[in-house]
């Protein structure tokens, strides 16, 4: 790892003052759990790490009476567990998908969601775009079988690799984010973008921004889920994962739904027309499989990782019914 | 450290490549442990300005540390970039915690940090300051085992042993929050630790005897 010069600021405003105008000149430190490998493979190499677990407000998690709840980002992965397993289970289930205790303690929420890709193009030092010398991505006709089936027309083939972002859209939840002109809110769908240049971050932050949370809208009523695909039950990522959360009435017809798909795209995949079906219908495996089939009716195989179409179909359909019966 | 080197992850790995001279760099360590104690630079510290308020910022060069291990206090001096394992390993001899992965995977270097298990290979030595921080070496007690470690004995719950003391600490940890753990919770608890050669059957078994044992209220000395 490069050395480099380390501040724990009190403040927001300090640690926003203490970061630099460019990506790559700082790293902001809370978990560390990605960061500090990263550096070690020297794929980051800031001159200045601000650690951020010293400033108050940052931490914690309150869940309001109208079922709204308010993350901070240095709230860990272990603390959503015990927070949401009965109130908002699309929350706990995908932060539970993070078999590791050791990195559920350390790693927090405001990580998860800056995660860097885990494209082992990126990982192995090839750039965020993973491009050879002429310029084009190494990653459609090589070893892509980890890669993106949704959103994948280039330049960017990885997928996003948060836990939570899914389970965030499809709960229309907002990040909350500080910089120099103060704070700011994003729709979680909108808070990710897909980088067209090595530099570029796959999230809305200017490099002198922190996250500070998340908010989630009222969850009264609503039912939740988030169903993992997963090669092992170890500490691994899943290969496709969908959150949703739904409404329905007496009737038991669903009046509102959201889905979110993970590891599918570049950035966290809103499935709205998926989501746009459920409405008005009863929830029965048909329904629940027809719902996949829509999420993923864009999806476009890269030349090794075709299977991944069918395990996001699978993880939708699971979801939907895990979350309402 | 010049730009020169600083392909290596950290300076100590120059000392082992360089082992040649007949001096390991453990034994070195252990012979100088006694210098290495005594703080070497008060300097890496400067102070700016942030949102009208003076912020320290330390580093790059070695700054110096206080970290609370097994209920001593331990000072020594670090970039910050060397983390909390091989401050451990190299700078205080504290070699039960071990470097396998370095990656936040393995699970070899797991210590217990104010009460939950982290992976010491990705926390900064620097930011582990105030911290409680407990390795495999403070479980023995007046010459006894800890409960946890005899059932690893009793159970053959390891083959090479270098995932032992990390497992050990997540085993402790795990019954400590889960005195009567389910499947569920044994699975959540040590699924951030990995053992290549597959000792998994004992390591259950020495679980099932450590909880035994915690719940007659055997385990008093951890």
């Amino acid at each position: 790892m490069h050395n480099f010069e380390y501040a724990s600021p009190k403040t927001l405003d300090q640690a926003v003052a203490l970061l630099g105008g460019n990506w790559g000149e700082t790293e902001v430190l809370a978990g560390g759990t990605d960061l500090l490998s990263l550096m070690k493979d020297f794929i980051v190499t800031p001159k200045r790490m601000v650690n951020i677990k010293d400033i108050p407000d940052l931490k914690g998690i309150r869940m309001v009476r109208d079922g709204s709840a308010r993350i901070g980002a240095l709230a860990t992965i272990e603390q959503l567990i015990d927070a949401f397993s009965k109130s908002i289970p699309a929350i706990a289930q995908a932060a539970s998908g993070i078999t590791s205790p050791q990195i559920r303690n350390m790693g927090t929420v405001g990580g998860d969601l800056c995660q860097r890709p885990r494209c082992w193009y990126y990982r192995a030092g090839y750039g965020l775009l993973a491009r050879d010398e002429n310029g084009q991505s190494l990653v459609p006709n090589g070893d892509n079988r980890y890669h993106a089936i949704l959103g994948n027309n280039g330049p960017a083939y990885f997928v996003n690799p948060s836990s939570l972002a899914p389970a965030l859209i499809a709960l229309k939840a907002k990040i909350s984010i500080h910089g120099p002109n103060g704070k700011r809110d994003v729709d979680a769908e909108k808070f990710f973008v897909t980088p067209t240049s090595d530099s570029a971050r796959e999230y809305d932050l200017k490099p002198n921004e922190i996250v500070v949370g998340v908010s989630i809208p009222s969850t009264l009523g609503v039912r939740s889920a988030t169903y993992e695909v997963r090669q092992k039950e170890a500490l691994d990522w899943p290969l496709a994962s969908a959150s949703v959360a739904i409404k329905m009435d007496r009737a038991k017809k669903v009046t509102a739904a959201g889905i979110g798909l993970g590891h599918v795209a570049p950035v966290p995949w809103n499935a709205s027309q998926a989501a746009a079906f459920l409405v008005g219908k009863t929830i029965d495996e048909d329904v629940a499989a027809e719902a996949g089939k829509i999420a993923l009716a864009d999806a476009r195989a890269l030349s090794r990782n075709a299977y991944k179409i069918q395990l996001a179909r699978v993880a939708v359909k699971r979801a939907i019914l895990q979350a309402t019966m | 450290m010049s730009s020169s080197d600083e392909r290596h992850d950290n300076p100590q790995d120059l000392h082992e490549n360089g082992s040649q001279s007949g001096v390991s760099r453990r034994n070195f360590l252990k012979g100088s442990g006694v210098a290495l104690t005594i703080p070497l630079v008060a300097g890496g510290e400067k102070i700016v300005k942030a949102a009208g308020a003076d912020v320290p910022v330390l580093g790059p060069g070695k700054v110096n540390i206080t970290l609370n291990i097994n209920g001593a206090s331990r000072t020594t001096s670090v970039e910050p970039r060397i983390t909390l394992l091989d401050a451990l390993r190299n700078d205080l001899d504290i070699t039960g915690a071990k470097r396998v992965c370095d990656r936040a995977t393995c699970g070899a270097c797991t210590v217990v940090m104010d009460g939950n298990v982290v992976y010491a290979c990705s926390v900064l030595a620097i930011e582990a300051q105030g911290k409680k921080i407990q390795t495999v070496e403070g479980l023995e007690q007046n010459g006894r085992l800890h409960p946890v470690q005899q059932a690893f004995v009793d159970n053959d719950a390891q083959q090479c042993g270098f995932c032992t003391p990390g497992f050990v600490m997540a085993c402790k940890n795990m019954l400590d929050k889960h005195p009567a753990p389910t499947h569920e919770q044994i699975e959540m608890g040590l699924g951030g630790n990995l053992c290549r050669c597959g000792t998994y059957h004992g390591i259950k078994a020495a679980v099932a005897q450590a909880a035994r044992q915690s719940r007659r209220g055997g385990r008093r000395n951890g």
